[in-house]
């Protein structure tokens, strides 16, 4: 009889990668929702259980802000679905062409704003826009549509859209290295089956491509969403904290950060910055489980 | 031999060292004044650590929007300085509370300062002082003297006057009249609001009965700066919606706008930038004779580390701050922070000497929302950044923003409840 061997190894191996993810990541997560479950009062930490979630749906106070920064969220998120993800595909589909010239080229040209900082492309942004300094007013001026400039990021109507857009313009080259991958992925000899039946250009994208990369186009979608949802950088970065004009740019990320790190004269409180950080983390959550159990199961998955 | 010269010369080296460490005491300062770094290190430093050999002095600042977090990160694990820097009012009572700073109320040199100066680093009721008073920002105008020449108007003294400059300038067109954004929102609170709000609530006499209770922000004195804020809209330049606070400090510096809500820490920086002649005036009143109130908000503090190694050396140093050599050193140095002692400094630049005058003529208040109102959430100050800006893009009515501002204060301020 043989005894199995204890196979130390996959744990040696094994132990760096959980060691770091454990502390820098499962560690902190769960300090986080605990904290949620706490509160100070006079100088002594004490447990108040869900008092915090309370407060934070259902006083008004707090809840008017919370739903406009999960709705400024969505909205954010909306925009990135119909404008970057489209043009995304449509660019790598373009570029997958075998007759374009300087394809590489262009593929770099767009992708180049993904590696930016967001320091970086919101200041630059910010100067593009700016109606004194500006390059916009003046290059619009030039077509003689002077009269459709605005100060976009200084009202509350156009603010979050715009930036919206700046994000898109930022990171449309990642759907697009995606979705491109995927139809280079695409063998030949399917489209030329398709040729021979009758389906060429703008048709086999629409028929033949479009169903073979869906599966891509799904796993940009909950990139998008984790995304957005965990934004804050750009707007930090362009609109500060207080996410102006009138919080009509606030995210949850930046509500978050308001509350747990305090601005100006208000004071950092960690306990209700920890509910809102355990909001953001539940709705993602869902997010990627609705996507997981009843979207991608139910995905027809081709062999190619 | 020569190798044992050097031994004995480097043993020796070694000893006076270690001996000299033994005496001198190194004390450092935490701040988030980083720009003023080189004042320290050439003035402020060697003139004390000449007249008080055996202490050493560190200035260690960090970058202003992260110094709050830093300094409780390291009062909290116990790194933090001898001599912390104090923000004035509830984020250094906050640090007093939990026993980070130390109580000077029985320092000699706080005789020095008046009680509106130390009211920003004490407790509610007065009975503990814990950081000596260093100096305060005052709010008014700046005015590009040069353009006031060419379009032939006087410095306005009334509101009235003060409309029809703007007018003036509107009309001429080569100025943008005033130079303001909304888009980084505290200038409209911190150069709109409260710079000309106390002609409005009497100052003081306002803001304390404010706090106590015994006004609203309802009121006609509280309402009525967003309705004169409501009419700057328009003498702002093209797109001050997204104007932001350096577009407007550039607008001005580059001859471009006729004058600029200011406090007057920008004096430095526009006199480095700047190449016309500045003049400075204060709020305008809405009659003329009426009294003026200016606000001479108390802006930074030095205070000690409860937990320091060293107390009686930092309170050495904390008595030499509080002393008139250091206003001087200090106020001449950083024109535009004017120093808190009850003794008068002579100041050599002339925009900070005309701008400090003001306290001569007028009765001085610090900003309306930064004692004890904006303790709660949300958070008055905040709340008033936003208001401002709202009164003067002309989204909400003066009433409508009294009301909310009110409602918001009342929800967890006691005495307004």
């Amino acid at each position: 009889m043989q005894r199995a061997r204890t196979r130390w190894h996959i744990a040696v191996f094994l132990a760096p990668a959980v060691l770091v993810y454990t502390a820098i990541m499962i560690f902190p997560l769960f300090n986080t929702l605990r904290l949620a479950l706490y509160s100070k009062v006079d100088q002594e930490r004490i447990y108040v259980g869900l008092d915090n979630f309370r407060t934070l749906f259902f006083d008004p106070i707090w809840s008017e802000q919370f739903w406009n920064a999960l709705g400024n969220n969505f909205w954010f998120f909306i925009v990135h679905m119909l404008v970057q993800n489209p043009i995304g595909v449509a660019l790598a589909a373009i570029l997958s062409h075998p007759r374009l010239r300087f394809a590489a080229l262009y593929r770099s040209a767009i992708f180049i704003p993904t590696i930016l900082s967001f320091v970086i492309v919101g200041f630059a942004w910010k100067l593009i826009l700016s109606p004194i300094w500006g390059i916009a007013p003046s290059m619009l001026d030039f077509v003689g549509l002077k009269s459709l400039f605005a100060p976009w990021l200084g009202r509350e109507e156009y603010a979050l859209t715009t930036l919206a857009l700046i994000s898109v313009w930022q990171f449309v080259g990642i759907p697009m290295m995606l979705i491109y991958a995927a139809l280079l992925s695409i063998p030949e000899e399917i489209i030329e089956a398709g040729e021979v039946d009758g389906i060429t250009g703008i048709s086999a994208f629409w028929k033949i491509k479009l169903p073979l990369i869906l599966p891509s186009v799904g796993i940009i979608s909950i990139l998008t969403f984790v995304g957005n949802f965990n934004a804050f950088d750009l707007i930090y970065a362009s609109q500060g904290a207080l996410a102006g004009p009138d919080f009509s740019t606030d995210i949850l990320g930046t509500f978050m950060y308001r509350t747990f790190f305090g601005f100006q004269l208000q004071l950092g409180d960690p306990h209700m910055g920890s509910a809102i950080a355990s909001g953001m983390f539940a709705i993602i959550l869902i997010g990627v489980c609705v996507y997981l159990f009843g979207i991608q199961t139910r995905m027809r998955r081709y062999q190619m | 031999m020569t190798r044992n010269t050097l031994k004995l010369a480097l043993l020796s080296t070694a000893l006076t060292a270690t001996s000299a460490m033994a005496q001198d005491v190194t004390l450092t300062i935490e701040s988030w004044r980083n720009d003023d770094l080189v004042l320290w290190q050439d003035k402020i430093i060697p003139a004390f650590e000449a007249e008080n050999p055996g202490i050493k002095i560190n200035f260690t600042p960090s970058a202003p929007a992260e110094y709050n977090a830093v300094l409780n990160s390291k009062l909290d694990a116990g790194s933090a300085g001898d001599i912390i820097t104090c923000r004035p009012f509830d984020a250094s009572l906050a640090l007093f509370e939990a026993g980070h700073l130390a109580d000077l109320d029985d320092m000699d040199a706080m005789g020095n300062f008046s009680d509106v100066a130390k009211s920003a680093w004490q407790t509610d009721d007065g009975g503990a002082t814990f950081c000596v008073p260093m100096a305060s920002v005052i709010h008014g105008f700046i005015y590009n003297k040069d353009a006031f020449a060419e379009v032939g108007v006087e410095v306005p003294n009334t509101e009235d006057e003060f409309f029809a400059v703007l007018e003036a300038f509107k009309e001429d067109g080569n100025y943008i009249p005033m130079a303001m954004g909304t888009n980084d929102q505290w200038e409209a609170a911190t150069m709109g609001y409260n710079n000309i709000g106390p002609n409005y609530w009497k100052g003081e006499e306002g803001r304390r009965a404010l706090i106590a209770g015994e006004q609203k922000l309802t009121d006609e004195a509280w309402t009525a700066p967003y309705a004169t804020l409501a009419k700057w809209g328009a003498y702002l330049g093209d797109g001050y919606e997204a104007q932001t606070y350096p577009d407007s400090q550039n607008l001005f510096t580059l001859g471009r706008a006729a004058i600029y809500p200011a406090g007057s820490w920008e004096i430095s920086g526009f006199n480095a930038q700047a190449d016309f002649e500045m003049g400075a005036f204060k709020p305008p009143v809405q009659n003329a004779g009426d009294t003026c109130y200016i606000s001479d908000h108390t802006d930074i503090g030095i205070g000690m580390n409860a937990a320091t190694d060293n107390p009686e050396a930092a309170r050495t140093f904390l008595a030499w701050v509080g002393s008139p050599e250091f206003a001087s050193i200090f106020g001449n140095a950083l024109p535009g922070f004017f120093p808190l002692s009850k003794e008068p400094v002579e100041l050599s630049d002339p925009l900070a000497k005309e701008i400090v005058g003001w306290r001569g003529e007028c009765e001085s208040t610090i900003r309306s929302t930064y004692q004890i109102l904006s303790r709660g959430t949300p958070n008055l100050e905040n709340e008033t950044w936003g208001a401002s800006v709202a009164a003067i893009k002309g989204t909400s009515s003066p009433e409508e923003l009294g009301a909310d501002l009110q409602q918001g204060l009342a929800s967890w301020y006691e005495p307004q409840q």
